[in-house]
């Protein structure tokens, strides 16, 4: 119905499942990354696509999310009575107490997913209800993103500092290193992303969706219908964080480290790239979008490093210029149903920081 | 003994680092105030100061070189900043969003530049021989406190720019036409403004006084292409205390920034005092979404 890129996803989907016959295994380790962020681009679809709200602030709830797992996953190596190597040399001798919790398996399961759920939840909630919105908001979800990667760096002894956490070795008893547990992961990774594909694309199509579209383009005539627009941005919100954080921890299985340059500035605004360059409006594109990029930056990075932030600068520039609604606008239109993917187009001048309302916008 | 000291000495490095901030902001300040757009490249900006007070420097040694460079930075930025408005914010004025995404490349760009052309460990300006000195106080209750005169220095830079600010927009045709645009846009387009210049002069003028900022940045540290990110986050939290495009909202949080920031480090580190500026600013909204100054407007969407 809305779904433009319904067909690319679909071709994701087959390639994803044919792949570990196919791609060598560091590509495929590179695909399981990308299918674990692709989660979070999710997430910004509903956000940024659906909601209009922008957040560069969404590697803190990814950054959560793997942060938590990889207590569990230090705790589970060692012994008792032991802490992590990097506490010792910062001088520590017992776990700090809000680590205990996560040595249990279930706990640290369900607070990669409440955790950053709850915290989006408490400070979405207290900035949407003073009205607080667009550029201001993606300012103050920015400023987030900087106290978190800072607070991490400096408070090594119970973080990891720069470095991260990393070096990890069970998870619920698998050895990480095992090929099988790879590839159960990687099973596992796309399995939850297309869990969290069908999970939003419901949540876009219901009837949340259509306010969250509403308070999107009219936040004031969604007001005078009488609904208060707060309580669905901050339902956005969590949603987006809660995939962020699910990211966040398959991440961390695939690359073995979370660490600080993951989860600050930078790396949030890119998560935001990614979506822009498939398509903010198209879970599909989203997904795609993410591949391709990152596919991209592992390329150009490790052949030419100094031309990455070249390239990567100018998607920014070039896609919301030329190409505001991503890639998937490029997809012929016989191709997509529903023909709805110019909702957002270019708002009249002027002051108004909402989006024009369009009539006819709303689902059959 | 330490306690005042202490205090006043934090008081005045609160004063100092406000005046950065408010230097870094009010060209923010006032082109989100007529356009409701976020340039994320300003940070470069305050880079692009600096590196121009570095050449600047080499050009015209001695002890003037410096006062050659201020009028460099200031136009050099501006005359960048002109392009960008040109090149990239007037085709997005109506997505503010997308405005911010735009405008981070951009500032990817030039940090990339700047590495790729100044190396990435930076460039050291000299600050010269006559801001050299410290003001001691040796007697009294506040015996032992010094006050660099480099800060000072900044201190009177950003009052004079401030003045001369204000001086424009409440006393020049031009300000006025800039009030009025701020005020109301289509009414000042139907009585005839150029808007769309206004903008542009507007933008130029802000990234100018950001490059003015990232002299006074030079004289504290080296240059790196990453200078302007450290002061760059929380001018955006200035812009966000201080309401709409108001000069007096702008000192007023940039004050209230540097302040906060320099005494809250009294009993915290540098890290921690930075969450603690973001919780106020969220706890700040509560009481006061608008900002410092709210701009007062009939329209539903201001």
């Amino acid at each position: 119905m809305r779904d433009p890129g319904k067909f690319a996803a679909a071709g994701l989907f087959a390639c994803a499942l044919a792949a570990p016959w196919i791609l060598p295994p560091y590509e495929l380790n590179v695909l399981a990354r990308c299918s674990a962020l692709a989660i979070l681009a999710l997430g910004l679809v509903l956000l940024w696509g659906e909601a209009g709200i922008l957040s560069l602030g969404q590697g803190v709830f990814f950054g959560l999310g793997g942060y938590v797992l990889a207590m569990n996953l230090k705790q589970a190596a060692l012994g008792p009575g032991e802490i992590p190597d990097f506490m010792v040399w910062s001088g520590l001798d017992a776990l700090p107490a809000w680590w205990r919790p996560f040595a249990n398996p279930a706990i640290a399961l369900a607070g990669v997913v409440l955790v950053p759920a709850a915290i989006a939840a408490a400070y979405s909630w207290l900035v949407f209800r003073r009205r607080v919105g667009g550029v201001y908001f993606a300012l103050i979800t920015q400023a987030l993103a900087l106290a978190f990667a800072t607070l991490l760096i400096s408070k090594q002894p119970y973080t990891g500092g720069f470095n991260g956490l990393t070096d990890f070795h069970t998870l619920l008893g698998f050895d990480l290193g095992a090929d099988k547990t790879v590839l159960v992961l990687y099973w596992i990774t796309i399995i939850v992303l297309a869990l969290a594909y069908f999970g939003v694309r419901a949540l876009m199509r219901s009837r949340y969706g259509t306010l969250l579209r509403a308070t999107r383009d009219g936040e004031n005539r969604v007001r005078y219908l009488g609904y208060d627009p707060s309580p669905y941005r901050v339902v956005a919100f969590t949603v987006a964080a809660a995939l962020a954080g699910v990211a966040g921890a398959l991440f961390t299985l695939h690359s073995g480290v979370v660490s600080p340059a993951l989860v600050g500035v930078v790396p949030s605004i890119e998560m935001v790239v990614w979506v822009a360059v498939g398509g903010r409006n198209s879970l599909g594109g989203a997904i795609a979008g993410t591949v391709l990029v990152n596919f991209a930056k592992d390329k150009v990075s490790s052949a030419l490093p100094e031309l990455w932030p070249y390239a990567l600068g100018a998607l920014f520039v070039l896609v919301v210029l030329l190409l505001p609604q991503g890639l998937v606008s490029l997809v012929p239109k016989w191709a997509r149903r529903g023909g709805h993917a110019m909702r957002n187009a270019v708002a009249a001048p002027g002051p108004a920081v909402t989006q024009p309302a369009k009539p006819g916008s709303a689902p059959p | 003994m330490g306690g005042p000291v202490l205090f006043v000495e934090q008081l005045f490095n609160g004063v100092s680092v406000a005046s950065l901030y408010l230097l870094a902001a009010l060209g923010l300040a006032l082109s989100f105030g007529l356009m409701r757009v976020i340039n994320m490249a300003h940070g470069e900006m305050l880079m692009l100061g600096g590196y121009l007070a570095y050449i600047t420097l080499q050009g015209v040694p001695g002890p003037l070189g410096f006062l050659v460079a201020m009028p460099v930075a200031f136009l050099g930025t501006a005359a960048l900043g002109a392009v960008i408005e040109i090149a990239v914010i007037k085709r997005l004025a109506s997505r503010p969003l997308d405005t911010l995404l735009a405008t981070w490349g951009l500032s990817l760009i030039l940090q990339q530049a700047a590495r790729n052309i100044c190396g990435a460990i930076g460039v050291e300006v000299t600050a010269p021989s006559w801001l050299n000195g410290v003001l001691a106080v040796n007697s009294g209750a506040l015996a032992g406190l010094t006050l660099p005169v480099t800060r000072l220095f900044i201190l009177a830079a950003a009052v004079a720019v401030l003045a001369l600010l204000a001086l424009f927009l409440s006393r020049s045709r031009i300000g006025l036409w800039v009030r009025a645009v701020n005020q109301d846009r289509a009414m000042a387009a139907a009585v005839g403004i150029d808007v769309r210049r206004v903008d542009l002069l507007v933008f130029a003028i802000g990234t100018g006084i950001a490059g003015l900022a990232g002299v006074m940045l030079a004289l504290l540290g080296p240059v790196t292409p990453t200078v302007g990110q450290s002061y760059i986050v929380p001018a955006f939290l200035v812009v966000i205390l201080g309401g709409l495009g108001s000069l007096v909202g702008t000192t007023a949080a940039s004050l209230i920034a540097g302040l906060f920031s320099a005494l809250v480090q009294i009993f915290v580190d540098v890290s921690f005092a930075q969450v603690l500026l973001l919780v106020f600013v969220i706890v700040f909204i509560q009481i006061r979404p608008q900002g410092v100054v709210a701009a007062r407007s009939r329209a539903l969407d201001a």
